[in-house]
């Protein structure tokens, strides 16, 4: 199966971790992740001033790379691109008004009316691939590897755009526990990691962090599991600060979706870049013989 | 640029031997009667108008006279260069031989091809909200909004090869929303491709080493010392390579191989 993919500029820059696992893994489940010819930026935040349109034109313009494309659905890994991207699909669906504005001043692109479904690569595991498929194309489960699910706000809030339940969600531990390996109970699962505070009030996110690892530490998780790179930038940037501030907090290796998914499908795990990755994956990985030891 | 009020030039038009009807140009904002075959510089140089900016080679390359104008009835901000584009009938314009757009000092040789440094030195890639006016704006059809976007990826490849026609006249940078000097990033971006992305031509090295170590020095002044006659005779019997050649083709005198 073919599907249109949309990566987004941080997936090709500091989160190649994020993406490489991603298209290795849907190769082996049978899914060619095809990256649009042309795309730009998704606008990274959804506008949410009711009369600031021109923020809006960023992700629209991506939706109409998508049709150009022939297609009417697009995925992406990244949480912030898919955040924006579908809501910039439901404004254009749900304002005649705005769509109106927006389309003419795009002149120079066809119209876009919601011609295309953004969907994120968990939904994609799901419905498309489903669990049973998943199940039965791991190699190599990730036996006695407990993980702690974290999801950020932008893949379960608003409620128009949530992938899964708002209040619960349990798309990944379902994902982790097919992988093999062992979901914990994370109460902190749907926090802000305090995001884009991270430029304007460092502080604040240090507390953010602290609240998510330290839960992390204390429920017993191995690592935890996430698919935002602005998620695990906070949460892992952040880390010798959080230790040095909070004695009790030791380090807690983060890592994305699609790398643990990757490896359990038997993909190699030099693709899976865990030396990218925050807190020492790589060294819990090859400590639990899930990766082969450094010869 | 000067304008010598009401002393319309008609020898550039006599010059070019046109004798088509005249049509009405506003050149900002006034009126003026210019034969309609003329670029958009002949017909300003036949109103009375005088370039001693923004005008350069007149030939479509440098990008010294790029011209921002509109038509009657029409919303749309039209571009061009002076020295190649014919006048229309109600055409406004103007010329922009020079927009503000700081670039930034750099160490050139101690930059990699890390995109990050790009970004440093230009934070303010971030701020293109991909509105694609700079895209519009461009009279050699760059596709500007789309090598800013292949540089916030951190390809720095893709940049370059989508620049490669920028004549650096300034209109993306005078359109943008985000207040972005793109022909400067751009040419940040070629530079770091030519000298830190593409492979050397190892080749090259090695034909300058042996240029360098004399091996042609005897030839060069075997040429030097033959007469002119003899210089003549030999270029009009050189060997050339036929137009269909295969890969393997070699002259038949090897010697300077």
């Amino acid at each position: 199966m073919d599907l249109s993919y949309y990566p987004g500029c941080t997936l090709k820059t500091k989160a190649l971790n994020f993406e490489d696992s991603a298209i290795a893994a849907m190769a082996v489940l049978g899914v060619n992740l095809v990256e649009l010819p042309r795309w730009n930026c998704c606008g990274t935040v959804y506008s949410m001033a009711d009369d600031d349109l021109a923020h809006h034109i960023a992700p629209v313009r991506n939706l109409v790379r998508v049709a150009e494309q022939g297609s009417d659905r697009v995925v992406t890994l990244c949480s912030f691109c898919y955040n924006t991207l579908k809501r910039a699909d439901l404004l254009m669906r749900n304002s005649q008004e705005k769509r109106d504005t927006i389309n003419s001043f795009m002149d120079d692109e066809i119209d876009y009316d919601g011609q295309v479904e953004v969907v994120h690569l968990l939904e994609v595991l799901r419905d498309d691939v489903g669990w049973e498929a998943i199940g039965r194309t791991v190699k190599a489960p990730l036996e006695g590897l407990k993980v702690v699910p974290y999801y950020g706000c932008t893949l379960t809030r608003p409620q128009g755009v949530a992938i899964d339940s708002v209040e619960n969600p349990t798309v990944l531990q379902d994902l982790m526990k097919v992988l093999g390996a062992t979901a914990l109970d994370f109460p902190l699962a749907t926090e802000c990691c305090g995001s884009f505070e991270i430029v304007s009030d460092p502080d604040a996110v240090v507390e953010r962090a602290y609240a998510i690892l330290g839960m992390a530490q204390r429920k017993g998780a191995d690592a935890i599991v996430l698919s935002c790179p602005l998620c695990a930038h906070n949460l892992g940037q952040k880390q010798a600060e959080v230790a040095d501030k909070y004695s009790d907090f030791t380090g807690m290796p983060l890592v994305y979706f699609t790398q643990l998914l990757a490896l359990a499908v038997g993909v190699s795990p030099e693709v899976c870049r865990f030396d990218l990755s925050f807190g020492g994956v790589e060294a819990l990985l090859r400590e639990r013989g899930l990766i082969p030891q450094r010869v | 640029m000067s304008a010598t009020e009401g002393k319309q030039n008609k020898d550039t038009v006599e010059a070019s031997g046109n004798t088509g009807k005249l049509i009405p140009v506003y050149v900002m904002g006034k009126r003026y009667e210019v034969p309609e075959s003329l670029t958009i510089m002949k017909a300003m140089e036949y109103a009375g108008f005088k370039f001693i900016r923004g005008c350069g080679c007149r030939g479509g390359i440098c990008g010294a006279c790029a011209t921002v104008y509109r038509k009657a009835g029409d919303y749309r901000l039209r571009v061009g260069l002076a020295c190649q584009t014919v006048v229309e009938p109600n055409m406004y314009l103007t010329q922009i031989p020079f927009y503000p757009a700081n670039r930034a000092t750099c160490d050139f040789s101690q930059l990699t091809s890390n995109p990050e440094e790009i970004f440093k030195l230009y934070p303010e890639l971030f701020r293109c909200i991909a509105c694609n006016l700079c895209t519009k704006a461009c009279p050699m059809d760059v596709e500007v909004m789309d090598y800013i976007a292949a540089l916030k990826q951190g390809n720095i490849a893709r940049a370059a090869e989508l620049s490669f026609n920028c004549i650096q006249c300034g209109l993306c940078a005078s359109r943008c929303m985000g207040e972005l000097p793109q022909y400067h990033i751009a040419q940040l971006a070629r530079r770091i491709y030519g000298s830190k992305i593409v492979p050397r031509a190892e080749h090259l090295a090695g034909a300058a080493a042996a240029s360098n170590s004399g091996k042609y020095d005897a030839c060069l002044e075997t040429l030097m010392k033959m007469s002119e006659e003899d210089l003549r005779r030999l270029y009009r019997e050189r060997e050339m390579e036929p137009e269909i050649a295969t890969e393997d083709w070699v002259p038949n005198d090897t010697q300077y191989l």
